[in-house]
């Protein structure tokens, strides 16, 4: 399980393979095969082949097997040239990197290679800006601190610079040196993940002891990274790329690892950092004299491992395809039904009358399967019931809805130049469906942009009355007098962190920061150190009390509550700690566990210095957004790690929950499973009391609450999902949230998850929609989720334009797909008895392919710019979406009435046709032409009559494809070897067919509008009245006049709300309520801390005290 | 023990260029970000103020033109209204149209002069009126019938004579796919295994193979008017295509009806198929199964009450399976033979769009629905009651 890389010695590196990438997933012998059993996977495919190895069977085939083949091969040949487009690519892309140059040392000499050439323990040096060939240990780079800055983005997305440091026995060495190095490293053999590296080097003699160092993942540089800031590093190579497993399968671990490490003028700080139940951030430092301090300390406390192995994710299927997909079944077991009947009658016609006419010449004695023969023909000639086209059609349709939303320049973040993106293509039509919203909080609804606005430094508060500290005179005069707790909360302020001051040419000096809180503390301190002169002191004992009030205070304003703390060491204690820190840290099993159980060794009897407070404000149009998709029948959960009452102070900010009367917030707390099951019991009593009542009920849950409900109460909390329109959920995992977001999926509502950090992601991907924010704390959930977005503000337009659009456009173009299948369907089945029941196909095997392929699927395309409401009435009236919402287009009763019109368009054209086309004119090649002309001129009228709105394009590709249909048809009758040579010039000149297809129109369309006119006019549905509205030009009704719900809820907040100081706290950080090493810690700090956890009781009281004050 | 902690002002405030110390001179308290970002977004605002037609920024459609429109889901659309107004119009519209149409096709169906006579029965012989099989197929018995016709109206040249079948299914899909277009063009070479099972007799190809050629229809007519004959031309009774381009003028008879079993009439071998009409008009199959076939035009006018003697070789076989055969001797005009059909059909469908347009109108009279009106909305109801 492990693996000795040797530095530098060419005896071992055969052992490893080379560095070659390869992306691709086929090969220029194996793409054919393993192409197609990929896409014969799925089962329409399987049909389709299926069928189409029937129709070789020319004693049973209707039409020339070319009907199905063609089409068939055509769907293949697509998606099989995009994969080996996509393949070609990423063919392309390998085998640049893998011949870019490198260097590396070979014989004491630096040379040139091709990247693919190195070997492991192979000595690789980068330049700045260079991109890492392979994993590496650092020996060494360009600056004397022997540390370099990685930019990771291309790893974890994150773009903020990353420090990486040389391992202890390789500082000090020159470029000279590093050439001869040579040693073993010890390190496991690969695995996924990018956050650990458990490993130790060795050097051998001569150079400097043979002591083990423990090497961490702050000594490595792994492949795609880049290098920053630094001119030059080099390293071992350990794991080349062949050993590696695929980018894809790196997971991406919470956003919240730090590294502690701050070099400043050769000094080493050690900091650490831990988080109690309260997330009050404690931070010791110490500063060490010694130059050259080998000590690396690296440690956080919620490093819980996520377990958030991305690997491929699992294909989505939105309910409109589930939906679909049952159509399909139902039309695959009517067309069995219509297989069997008419495959009987068939049988029995045959044996009874078919015998008789002489001319058709059956024998007396036939093979067993003549039998069979009947049926199978009619199966064939019903497999067009399952349009073929469809899955193309909606494919198509898809990547449009997809464009239009990467396009969208109203949900183009301008702020930050980003546009909105669909990374998933497949499932718009799910934005418009959507039940429930789940929400995190930070980033999401904030702005995720800290500023520290507000100190409480030993009992004393600034800040208060200006809300900005920073402008405080009070604290401005503290520091010019050099208080000194002020300076110590200062410089532990600006310490202990994990931000990377940038020095730029022109000698400004700029931070880089993992954690936006951390920047605004950075800032905030040098801000105030501009005017600091002064030497510490000891501080005395506070008063806890004030503080406690202090956090409190601060959190009813929403704002993010930091506590400092410090504690003195003995130079001996620390060497102590030094020495376990070091073994623990080199440990090769269970580093982290070990780890943090010394770091616990150390975290204990802290001094409080003082209290920040951070603001992280709301984003533009939050509220709004949110009332508006309240407005629109969807729920929202928020789900968060913060405390309760600044969740709730959130909630009632941004329009989630409403303040008394209007609304009525219930509490699930406890701390053992009684009272939690009590408190459950409580409210789901009132909530089943309550909610005929227009009030607005939402529940409160923590974490740990939470925990024990879903494990004990599972289907006691199911039912309070359902009565619950709002949720909040505070103090949750990442992977609680993902809990909840399967436990409202099994309930069966479209659940749509929206975040912006590496703790959402879970969460993200498990929703049926998983919206990312291109936030600050890095690209983790743009990247997981299945549309990326700038603001959380784009998501009113996500859902109620493009949701809606996409639903309303796919209900039309799949419900049609099989409408003018089953069209021609039918026609064929009443074909089918007046010519002996014997499965004759009406239409020859060319008609039937361009029906399905051409001339019916390029008008109904142009559905992708249809649009039945404008997008300003929709915004307005946003209870429009309870139609998509509740699948009022596309479900069993109107697929019914779209099977009843085909129908019904199958009778009228077969009707008219045998009848106007009967005696000398019913020749079999014209007739069929008669009867296919009559169904393209109903499809086009169909479109029409179904559209709203007509651009040029829907025009041109309505009457342009008509006008096709006859150009194509009139070309093919010129050729004499077809078998409708002749036909369309005969039929184009007799009137009796103009008459006919005239008649075919008005016989066909006239029921259909004026039962859509009767519908329209005098039972409308409410799009049809808000059509009505927006097209008289009246005067255009707003939300004032529609403010009430379809649903028997009421209005929503008060304006009052609305206009309060947005003002927000946030925590970036997650509770850990899972078994982790972390778990004991965290149940530790909280004990030593447990007097700063304010009361349960004191959250209600201070939730409409609040409201009052806003 | 206090060692590392008195290094710490020292650390930081120094003047010897403490990184921390550094960003007091350039900065705001707004942090470093916060500032960029507020710069970014007034420099956004200026552009869109400015905005249209200026430059694309990294990748977006430019924000003007056809494309941007498209790409913004913008382009100008027509929107129709369905009013009372326009539906009320529509219907009037076809009302008004296809009443006219339905007159214009009753009359024309109307000038249409025409005679069905049925003789399969009664060419029988009374003898064998209950086994007509084995008359038919009892070679010995003459076939000849003589049938006698009155006609009603007067007929102007050019008459067709078609002979109807009826119960005949042309269109079973056996016999419909059993022939071989491209023997009938290119000649015995290419018989295949579509023309089964008519396909070789006596181990030869047959010429022309398939059920089709094989039940060939062969009753005959011969007209006479009074005393005199009556010309049929039997000549350009096929399509002008099909005799150029379908059936090839080398491709001669072959084997033809040499099998055990004979279907319907035989064909001269020293014809070529191009010129065997009957045989063309007859391979045009049918798509129901009751139709015409022309035989031939005669191009004489007929006068009204005169009497047509019909001299009928009755030998096709449509007894075994209760089909009819019938001559029948039509004028014809725009519209094609007599066929109420379209006419009727027009008349219904005008009368019926006129009758719904009243309806409609009426309805809108009495039950006045403002176009458009809000409180229509569900949601407004509701809350209306509330």
């Amino acid at each position: 399980m492990k693996r000795f890389v040797y530095i530098n010695d060419e005896s071992y590196q055969n052992d490893y393979c080379d560095n070659q990438i390869s992306n691709t997933k086929y090969t220029l012998w194996n793409f054919l095969p393993k192409n197609l059993w990929e896409q014969f996977r799925r089962f329409m495919n399987q049909y389709f082949l299926l069928i189409a190895c029937l129709q070789l069977w020319s004693l049973i085939t209707p039409v020339n097997p070319a009907s199905t083949w063609g089409p068939l091969i055509v769907i293949f040949a697509v998606s099989a040239t995009k994969e080996a487009w996509d393949d070609y690519n990423r063919y392309i892309s390998d085998k640049q990197a893998n011949e870019k140059k490198v260097w590396i040392v070979k014989n004491g000499a630096r040379k040139h290679i091709q990247a693919q050439d190195i070997r492991v323990g192979n000595i690789v040096w980068i330049r700045e800006n260079e991109e890492v060939p392979c994993d590496l240990v650092l020996t060494g780079t360009s600056e004397p601190q022997g540390i370099c800055h990685v930019e990771t983005a291309a790893l974890d997305g994150e773009i903020d610079l990353k420090t990486r440091v040389i391992p202890t026995t390789c500082i000090g060495l020159d470029s000279e040196q590093l050439h001869k190095i040579k040693g073993v490293i010890e390190c496991p053999i690969p695995d996924k993940d990018i956050r650990r590296f458990d490993a130790n080097i060795r050097l051998f003699p001569p150079f400097i002891d043979n002591d083990i160092c423990p090497l961490t993942i702050n000594n490595t540089l792994l492949q795609s990274c880049y290098l920053r800031n630094t001119e030059w590093a080099c390293g071992v190579a350990v794991y080349t790329v062949h050993t590696q497993f695929s980018l894809e399968g790196k997971h991406v671990d919470n956003v919240c690892l730090k590294e502690r490490l701050c070099l400043l003028d050769n000094t080493l700080c050690v900091a650490v950092e831990i988080y109690s139940n309260e997330i009050i951030k404690i931070i010791i430092i110490r500063i060490h004299e010694n130059n050259t301090a080998p000590c690396s300390h690296h440690m956080s406390g919620n490093e819980t491992k996520l377990g958030m192995s991305r690997g491929v994710p699992e294909p989505k299927l939105t309910a409109m395809d589930a939906m679909i997909d049952k159509l399909t079944g139902a039309i695959f077991l009517f067309q069995l039904a219509v297989v069997v009947v008419l495959g009987s009658a068939g049988n029995v016609w045959k044996d009874t009358e078919a015998r008789k006419q002489w001319y058709v010449k059956y024998d007396d004695d036939e093979p067993w399967y003549q039998i069979l023969v009947i049926p199978l023909r009619f199966e064939l000639l019903c497999s067009i019931m399952i349009p073929i086209s469809i899955k193309v059609s909606l494919d198509f349709v898809k990547s449009m809805y997809a464009k239009f939303i990467d396009w969208d320049e109203e949900i183009y973040d301008q702020e930050t130049d980003t546009p909105a993106h669909a990374a998933n293509t497949a499932i718009s039509e799910d934005l418009g469906q959507v039940e429930y919203i789940l929400t995190d909080k930070t980033g999401t609804l904030t702005e995720n942009k800290m500023i520290f606005r507000r100190c409480c430094i030993a009992g004393t508060l600034y800040g208060n009355e200006s809300g900005d500290a920073l402008k405080d005179i009070e604290l401005l005069n503290a520091v010019a007098d050099n208080s000194p707790h002020v300076i110590k909360f200062l410089t532990v302020m600006a310490l202990c962190n994990t931000v990377i001051p940038i020095k730029s040419p022109s000698g400004t000096i700029s931070y880089k920061a993992q954690s936006q809180d951390e920047d605004a503390l950075v800032n905030a301190a040098s801000n105030l150190h501009v005017v600091l002169v002064s030497k510490n002191g000891n501080n005395a004992g506070q008063q806890i009390k004030t503080f406690v009030d202090a956090v409190d205070k601060y959190a009813q304003l929403g704002l993010r509550t930091l506590c400092l703390g410090w504690r003195e060491l003995s130079l001996e204690e620390y060497l102590e700690w030094s020495r376990l820190f070091k073994e623990a840290n080199s440990a090769l099993v269970d580093r982290e566990w070990k780890v943090a159980e010394v770091c616990q060794k150390l975290e204990h009897t802290l001094d409080i210095l003082g209290i920040s407070a951070i603001e992280d404000r709301l984003q533009d149009g939050v509220p709004e957004t949110i009332e508006i998709l309240r407005q629109s029948g969807i729920n929202f959960w928020m789900l968060t790690g913060d405390k309760q009452s600044t969740a709730i102070q959130i909630a009632l900010l941004c329009n989630l929950i409403s303040s008394e009367p209007k609304g009525q917030l219930l509490y699930i707390n406890g701390k053992t499973e009684d009272e939690v099951a009590r408190s459950l019991e409580r409210v789901l009593l009132t909530m089943r009391i309550t909610s005929s009542e227009p009030k607005e009920l939402a529940f409160v849950v923590d974490g740990w609450a939470l925990e024990i409900i879903l494990t004990r109460y599972k289907e006691a909390f199911t039912e309070l999902a359902v009565l619950s329109k709002t949720a909040i959920c505070c103090r949750v995992t990442p992977s609680q949230k993902a809990q909840l977001v399967k436990l409202l999926k099994s309930c069966d509502y479209r659940t749509l998850a929206i975040g912006d950090g590496g703790n959402d992601v879970r969460m993200i991907q498990q929703a049926h929609i998983g919206v990312g924010i291109s936030g600050r704390e890095g690209l983790q959930a743009a990247r997981a989720a299945d549309y990326s977005i700038g603001k959380f503000r784009f998501l009113k337009r996500l859902i109620l334009v493009h949701g809606r659009y996409s639903y309303n456009r796919t209900a039309f173009l799949s419900q049609y797909s099989f409408y003018k299948s089953l069209l021609i369907c039918f026609i064929q089945i009443l074909f089918s008895f007046v010519s002996g029941i014997a499965g004759t196909s009406l239409f020859n095997s060319v008609s039937l392919m361009a029906y399905n392929v051409f001339y019916t699927s390029i008008p109904v395309l142009t559905t992708v710019l249809d649009k039945d409401l404008s997008e300003k009435t929709v915004t307005q009236n946003p209870e429009i979406l309870l139609y998509c919402q509740a699948g009022r287009l596309l479900n069993p009763s109107t697929f019914a009435g779209w099977f009843g019109r085909s129908l019904y368009h199958a009778i009228v054209v077969f009707l008219i046709t045998i009848h106007a086309y009967a005696n000398e004119k019913s020749e079999m090649e014209e007739l069929s032409m008669v009867a296919l002309s009559g169904s393209i001129w109903l499809q086009a009228f169909v479109v029409t009559l179904e559209m709203s709105s007509f651009t040029f394009l829907q025009f041109l590709a309505i009457w342009g494809n008509f006008a096709a249909f006859y150009v194509i048809n009139l070309c093919i009758s010129t050729i004499p070897t077809a078998g409708m040579y002749t036909i369309m010039f005969r039929l184009c000149r007799q009137p009796s067919y103009w008459i006919t297809m005239l008649l075919i129109s008005g016989v066909g369309m006239g029921p259909v509008l004026a039962l859509k006119y009767f519908r329209y006019t005098y039972s409308p549905s409410a799009i049809n009245i808000l059509q009505k509205a927006e097209r008289s030009r009246g005067p255009m009704y707003t939300l004032v006049n529609l403010e009430s719900q379809l649903r028997s809820e009421q209005g929503n907040s008060t304006n009052s709300i609305l206009t309060a100081p947005v003002k927000n706290k946030n925590s970036v950080y997650e509770p850990l309520l899972s078994d982790s090493p972390m778990a004991s810690r965290r149940s530790l700090a909280s004990s030593s801390f447990d007097i700063f956890q304010p009361a349960q009781s004191r959250v209600p009281a201070a939730y409409p005290r609040n409201i009052k004050t806003s | 023990m206090t060692h590392g902690l008195s290094h710490l002002p020292f650390c930081f405030f120094s003047g010897s260029s403490p990184p921390i110390c550094r960003p007091c001179e350039v900065r705001t308290p707004a942090s470093g970000r916060g500032s960029r970002v507020e710069l970014a977004a007034v420099m956004d605002e200026a552009g869109s103020s400015a905005s249209a037609g200026s430059a694309p920024r990294g990748g977006r459609p430019a924000r003007s033109g056809v494309f941007y429109k498209f790409t913004q889901q913008d382009l100008p659309a027509w929107k129709p209204a369905m009013t009372p107004g326009y539906v009320i119009a529509i219907f009037l519209i076809i009302g008004i149209i296809f009443v006219p149409v339905g007159l214009i096709c009753l009359q024309a169906s109307n000038r249409v002069a025409e005679i069905v006579h049925r003789y399969d029965i009664d060419c029988v012989p009374d003898a064998y009126r209950s086994n007509k099989q084995a008359y038919i197929k009892d070679s010995s018995i003459s076939k000849k019938c003589i049938q006698k016709v009155k006609v009603q109206y007067h007929m102007k040249a050019p008459i067709y004579v078609y002979y109807e079948l009826d119960n005949f299914y042309q269109n079973h899909r056996r016999y419909i796919k059993s022939r071989s277009d491209k023997q009938l063009r290119h000649g015995l070479q290419y018989t295949d295994s579509s023309c089964s099972p008519i396909e070789r007799s006596n181990g030869l190809p047959v010429v022309p193979c398939g059920l089709i050629a094989w039940s060939l229809f062969n009753d005959t007519y011969d007209f006479t008017r009074g005393s005199m004959g009556l010309m049929v031309d039997r000549k350009n009774i096929s399509w002008r295509s099909d005799r150029e381009h379908k059936y090839g003028k080398d491709v001669y008879p072959f084997n033809f009806q040499n099998g055990s079993l004979i279907g319907g009439g035989k064909l001269d071998p020293d014809i070529p198929l191009s010129n065997q009409e009957d045989l063309i008009v007859w391979m045009r199959a049918a798509a129901l199964p009751q139709f015409r076939k022309l035989y031939g035009v005669i191009e004489e006018d007929i006068q009204a009450d005169e009497t047509i003697t019909m001299h009928i070789t009755n030998n096709y076989n449509t007894y075994s399976f209760g089909g009819k055969k019938s001559l029948v001797l039509t004028t014809s005009t725009w519209l094609g033979g007599k066929n109420d059909f379209l006419g009727y059909a027009y008349l219904i469908t005008g009368s019926s769009s006129i009758f719904l347009c009243i309806l409609f109108a009426l309805i809108h009279v009495k039950i006045p629905r403002p176009h458009g009106d809000a409180a229509y909305l569900s949601w407004s109801r509701k809350n209306g009651n509330n």
